[in-house]
């Protein structure tokens, strides 16, 4: 996510990290640089101009001459400036005081609003709330049946009046329905529509007034370019937006959307969208954006989202068996999924600081695939087999190679490295503590060469349990200060 | 209404866009940096990009000075010819099979607009006479079946279909021997929409690919990128990435109706030297037009 545009920032203001002083020329050319890479990322040119000014007035101003890192003092205010831009702090959904919560999607064709109102479903069903999908995009072909099929994955209830009743009439007898059957959040997906499209926008409009929403978000492709002002800007004045949804971020965008439309139409950016699979919206926050975008990582999400998705008593009762050496296949499995489970493996690394600057993590492939066929493997063994992997003969192996859809070989290599594991588990059973960026950088190494020995030797492959110095340690300033005393 | 006409009245919300900053622009006084500057910026939020802007300006001031150009006034004409050069390697024809059906791959991002752009052009083909057939090949994505098959119907041809998740390459597949086994001239094969940067995705559809051309040895013939045109520079990349897995042979850029102004086109054809060969300007069945960098360019550029 972004790596564009953190990359070619990051390069701008490279040279100035290290500078013990700063003379106006060596801002003056690390902005034209920061202008160059906020308009190849597809900034709103005004806002660039408006962004630049700033930080270069800020940055000659007083405070970075008299710090002793000047460089350092640039890069704090282009995060600040930054986070600013993106809305300063995370801004959450209104509800409204008497359920249900009414809540419209708009904006252009194929930005994926139905994709990602199913994603808002699922998002409040996590918090408790019991959603009705609304199908109102009753133009584009085939997009009643669309919203039915996802609500049908995600087990979501999806309300439709075929696609010859008006979408006004459509919402107003969701609501209806939704008092009938409980349901607390109405989520109405609406038809794409240009925001120049006088009639089309009109139909919103008598909507609106109708079912009276507490939210109406804006999805906007995070792919958009220069247009995006103007799109954002003539939805917010004919509807009056009160958030954005900033969908596939999940690409190789430079995301200068996201940096534009909170920046021009003061509408907050409240979720992000990251895929196609069926999972919960993230929730937006500027600060920790601004943080990736600057290679400073983003651990705090990190750490929330190993929270939500590992088991806390599964990861101590793991590192028990590993100090113990009662590792098993079935073990091994789980760890598999639970690092899967964190998300596809290179947005996890995204978040790690530093991660960006590795040499060669780029020639690294990063394909959850492996991990795949590893699971695949193992879950074609017997629970004896699993539990005590010496019993694998010649003839077992090519019952499971054929069970798993893959060759003898690769039983042999993945039975090798589960021995190379135990018996390094049993030389580190105190569990290494230092081994930091290298083990990670060996790590994946490992996970791309195919061997796989030392994924546990790094601790990388059991981040929800205690060790894991691979991962940044979330205690680590407090530590840090004790140092000091 | 002749073709050019209404490939000109669907970028009218582009075009006044541009002039809106254009002509002020040309109407300064006298003819100095800042009337550049402007103008650089001017290409800068149409999405043509830094390294094309920059390329286009300094063009522009070439031909002035060749041209001896005093007065601002004179500027568009420099401009449109420089467009005009930058768009002048792109060809828009369409390449056809010499005997047997033509089989045409619409690849691109999720919500380019692949599944209606199929749909216009089964409907452009059907009107010249052409036997079309239709090939559902994105198997992912909710009802993008049902929506293919309720664009066969208006446009009135057949469909080839599997259920969904069926491999992509299957559909293809039979949709190539269909069309052979049953005399078609065309075949439309629609793809699930992919980011680029997903791996797996890319290599499915290198597969797709593969497969289509081992079902009939020269196919696919044409392989069309499908760029929504309201994209910024990420168009360059998704045009770079797809040609990795699939040989592109063009580009249909879609949703130029809006008031995006499509300058993403300048650098991919460009850049790449990728030609753009559709416009879609609308959601009916008729909003599609051949691509003309002529029109393109005057479009843009007069006053």
């Amino acid at each position: 996510m972004l790596e564009g545009i953190s990359n070619s920032l990051q390069k701008a203001l490279e040279k100035l990290r290290g500078k013990g002083r700063l003379s106006e020329e060596d801002v003056a050319v690390a902005m034209r640089e920061v202008r160059l890479a906020l308009l190849a990322a597809d900034v709103n040119v005004k806002v660039v101009k408006q962004f630049v000014d700033k930080v270069r007035e800020r940055a000659v101003g007083q405070d970075v001459a008299r710090s002793l890192t000047p460089g350092q003092q640039v890069v704090k205010i282009v995060y600040e400036e930054l986070t600013e831009l993106m809305g300063g702090s995370e801004e959450r959904l209104r509800m409204a005081a008497q359920p249900p919560t009414v809540i419209m999607l708009v904006g252009l064709q194929g930005t994926g609003k139905t994709t990602a109102i199913s994603k808002l479903a699922l998002t409040f069903r996590q918090h408790q709330h019991r959603p009705l999908l609304v199908a109102a995009d009753v133009y584009r072909p085939a997009a009643i049946e669309q919203l039915k099929v996802l609500g049908r994955q995600i087990d979501i209830p999806v309300f439709d009046m075929g696609s010859n009743a008006r979408p006004p009439d459509i919402a107003t007898a969701a609501i209806a329905e939704a008092k009938r059957q409980g349901a607390d959040i109405v989520l109405i997906d609406t038809a794409g529509r240009l925001h120049i499209d006088e009639d089309m926008m009109d139909e919103l409009d008598k909507m609106k007034s109708a079912v009276n929403p507490d939210e109406i978000l804006l999805v906007v492709d995070a792919m958009t370019g220069q247009d995006a002002v103007n799109v954002a800007q003539t939805f917010h004045g004919r509807l009056g937006v009160t958030g954005v949804i900033l969908s596939k971020m999940d690409g190789d965008t430079r995301g200068g959307a996201a940096l534009t439309v909170r920046a021009v139409t003061g509408c907050p950016i409240k979720f992000i969208g990251l895929g196609e699979k069926m999972e919960p919206l993230e929730a937006f926050h500027p600060d920790r954006i601004a943080s990736r975008i600057l290679g400073m990582g983003d651990v705090l999400s990190l750490i929330e989202k190993a929270q939500q998705t590992m088991d806390l008593d599964k990861a101590q009762e793991m590192e028990k068996k590993l100090r113990s050496s009662q590792f098993t296949l079935d073990d091994f499995r789980d760890q598999l999924q639970q690092v899967r489970n964190l998300g596809p493996l290179e947005q996890v690394l995204n978040m790690i600081p530093g991660m960006n600057k590795m040499k060669g993590l780029d020639k690294v492939n990063l394909d959850d695939s492996r991990f795949r066929r590893m699971e695949a493997i193992i879950s074609s063994m017997t629970k004896e087999e699993r539990a005590t992997p010496s019993v694998m003969n010649a003839s077992r192996r090519l019952r499971v190679a054929k069970g798993s859809g893959v060759t003898v070989r690769d039983v042999n290599q993945l039975l090798k490295q589960f021995e190379q594991m135990q018996t390094m588990m049993k030389r580190f059973a105190g569990f290494g503590k230092k081994s930091g960026k290298r083990g990670m950088m060996s790590m994946l190494k490992n996970m791309s060469g195919g061997d796989l020995g030392s994924v546990l030797d790094s601790g990388g492959g059991v981040p929800g349990g205690t060790a894991s110095p691979g991962f940044p340690n979330p205690r680590g300033p407090r530590q840090h200060r004790k140092k000091k005393r | 209404m002749g073709i050019f006409d209404k490939f000109r009245k669907g970028l009218e919300k582009s075009r006044s866009a541009v002039l809106g900053r254009l002509a002020g622009v040309f109407k300064a006084s006298r003819l100095d940096e800042t009337v550049y500057e402007e103008m650089e910026e001017a290409l800068l939020a149409s999405d043509v990009g830094v390294e094309t802007s920059l390329w286009m300006v300094e063009r522009v001031r070439k031909l002035a000075r060749e041209k001896k150009v005093t007065s601002p006034e004179d500027l568009p004409a420099c401009l449109k010819q420089a467009m005009e050069e930058a768009l002048e390697s792109a060809d828009p024809s369409m390449n056809m099979a010499q005997d047997g059906p033509t089989i045409v791959m619409v690849v691109g991002v999720n919500g380019a607009g692949k599944t209606t752009s199929i749909g216009k052009l089964a409907y452009h083909y059907r009107q010249q006479g052409k036997k079309v057939l239709l090939a559902a090949g994105d198997t992912f994505r909710a009802a993008a079946i049902e929506q293919l098959v309720s664009w066969g119907e208006r446009a009135g041809v057949e469909v080839v279909r599997h259920q969904q998740g069926a491999d992509p390459a299957a559909v293809i597949f039979d949709g190539i021997a269909a069309a052979k086994s049953r005399k078609y001239d065309i075949v439309l094969c629609d793809t699930a929409g992919r980011l680029h940067n997903k791996a797996h995705l890319m290599a499915e559809l290198a597969k797709v690919s593969k497969v289509a051309s081992q079902a009939l040895p020269g196919a696919p013939h044409e392989v069309l990128l499908v760029v929504d045109g309201t994209t910024g520079q990420n168009a360059l990349t998704q045009t770079q990435m797809f040609s990795q897995v699939a040989p592109l042979t063009g580009i249909i850029v879609t949703k130029l109706d809006g008031t995006a102004k499509g300058g993403v086109v300048l650098p991919i054809v460009r850049e790449y030297g990728l030609p753009v060969k559709w416009v879609g300007l609308g959601e009916q069945l008729d909003d599609m037009e051949p691509f003309s960098a002529e029109s393109f360019a005057s479009a843009l550029c007069d006053v």
